[in-house]
């Protein structure tokens, strides 16, 4: 069965996807910590930090439309700890909300922070979802490697990506058998079946494991894996490197201007 | 006298929920042959293919060129003896087929131009070299199981262990796995339900059935032998 939902563009070829992805990792933390420490109300820097973003969607040659896609699953989670914030204790009331019992002031401080959070998050997921997007796994887990990420974490996230299809396999083929068999019946009734699976899923992936660590000893597996790294760095690296270090400065300055 | 790369004498092996698995087996593999080992499901055919690079040690009673294994002799056993598991979702677990058929020879040490030989190597034997840098779960299932062929010829083994090789695999799949099989100038010890894939490799056959070497002798002789395949479930067309 084909799943394509983390490498779909990875084989998309741009010039983001030929850059060191080392490069780009160091690139994205640039921008997270610049947009997160930039004053809420430096409306010039977030506009320069969204122009940047969009040149860069620009030299991805990934559909803008499923690169916001991408970014906006992630949105509820924000909106939801963000809700909250307009009706924080603040000194200006921009307007109430009677409620009966409960009377909700919405503050201009309050706002700023709504928006503060909203826009940081956004443009740092935004940010995040063109360098996945662009770079293929196994090469984001080399450069992670390679930048001194703890090794059991890139283990993880190896393993991840390299079983995640397998049990999804399993499962869909587990629904599928479920489906032929299943007429009619109560939704409590599919409900059930349903943890049933999950059950069976966990054990089968559990002795997957013990198999894959089987197969990892008898190939010479002593605790640590160890693979080939070979990066280098180009000069489109370094003059990358160098538009996006300029941006973030210019936004930086104008939102020190305005600020 | 030919050599024994395998001596195994009375090898008993039981798993911890306690189902006897192999009950007394004695076998020898002699060097350059290829061994088939047939039997009916639950045999132990599985289970003995695990003892032969350490996986599974239960007694002293299996020798690996000439060698008792033991945690000391385990490192050399296990690159000379390439163990092929049956399913390559197993077998393959690193996320590209590069990284996974340089597992083995990185962790024998080999140095960095000699790993990427290596692995281009391997890979020009099985026929996939042009999957080098892709994922495994992008592969098909017959290409997965030709890299999993590659990663322990990698490891530059000397007795290659394979199991089940042409399981699910279609008749142009299973024809191709089988001409590869026979290209490789290894000792070989194949366990499989697929008399035709063992009557074309292997000069002889060790028919197991509850933990036990039941019969043991030339291809032909066995496979001649219908009384004795049906009576151990191995024909499809019984009399």
């Amino acid at each position: 069965m084909e799943h394509d939902f983390i490498d779909k563009y990875s084989r998309t070829e741009s010039f983001l996807s030929r850059l060191d992805p080392r490069i780009k990792m160091i690139s994205l933390l640039l921008f997270i910590v610049c947009v997160v420490t930039t004053d809420p109300e430096a409306f010039h820097a977030f506009a320069v930090y969204g122009l940047l973003l969009a040149v860069l969607a620009g030299l991805s040659r990934i559909p803008i439309a499923d690169l916001l896609k991408r970014m906006f699953t992630a949105v509820p989670f924000i909106l939801m700890t963000a809700f909250f914030i307009p009706f924080m204790q603040g000194k200006t009331a921009v307007r109430a909300f009677d409620l009966g019992p409960v009377t909700l002031t919405v503050t201009r401080e309050g706002l700023i922070l709504f928006w503060n959070v909203l826009i940081k998050a956004s443009l740092s997921l935004l940010c995040a979802v063109l360098m996945t997007a662009t770079t293929r796994f196994p090469e984001l887990l080399k450069a992670l490697e390679n930048l001194r990420c703890p090794r059991v974490l890139i283990m993880i996230l190896s393993f991840m990506y390299r079983y995640i299809f397998v049990v999804l396999d399993e499962f869909m083929m587990m629904r599928r058998a479920k489906d032929s068999r299943s007429v009619g019946g109560g939704r409590w009734f599919h409900v059930k079946a349903l943890a049933g699976m999950i059950g069976v899923l966990f054990i089968r992936s559990f002795e997957r494991a013990e198999s894959v660590y089987l197969a990892m000893c008898s190939r010479g597996f002593t605790g640590r894996i160890r693979t080939l790294r070979e990066f280098r760095f180009a000069m489109r690296d370094a003059a990358f490197l160098m538009m996006v270090l300029a941006s973030l400065a210019a936004a930086r300055f104008l939102g020190g201007v305005h600020g | 006298m030919a050599e024994h790369v395998v001596e195994i004498r009375n090898l008993h092996c039981t798993y911890p929920d306690g189902t006897k698995a192999l009950s007394g087996i004695d076998l020898d593999v002699i060097q350059g042959e290829a061994l088939g080992i047939i039997g009916p499901n639950g045999a132990g055919k599985s289970t003995l293919l695990l003892h032969l690079n350490g996986i599974l040690r239960s007694n002293r009673s299996v020798k690996v060129l000439g060698r008792e294994v033991t945690e000391e002799n385990l490192p050399l056993i296990r690159s000379k003896v390439g163990l092929v598991f049956q399913d390559p979702e197993n077998q393959l677990f690193m996320p590209t087929v590069s990284d996974d058929v340089g597992f083995g020879p990185i962790n024998l040490g080999l140095g960095k131009e000699n790993v990427r030989d290596t692995v281009r190597r391997a890979l020009e034997e099985v026929d996939m070299l042009h999957c080098l840098n892709r994922s495994p779960h992008h592969l098909s299932f017959g290409e997965k199981k030709r890299v999993a062929v590659a990663t322990v010829l990698s490891m530059r083994p000397e007795i290659l262990v394979l199991d089940e090789p042409s399981s699910n695999l279609d008749p142009g799949h299973r024809r191709e796995i089988i001409a590869l099989i026979r290209r490789l100038p290894l000792t070989k010890v194949i366990a499989s339900h697929d008399l035709g894939l063992v009557a074309e490799l292997c000069a002889r056959i060790a028919l197991m059935d509850g933990g036990r070497v039941v019969a043991i002798g030339e291809t032909a002789d066995i496979l001649g032998n219908r009384p004795l395949l049906e009576d151990y479930c191995m024909l499809d067309h019984p009399h």
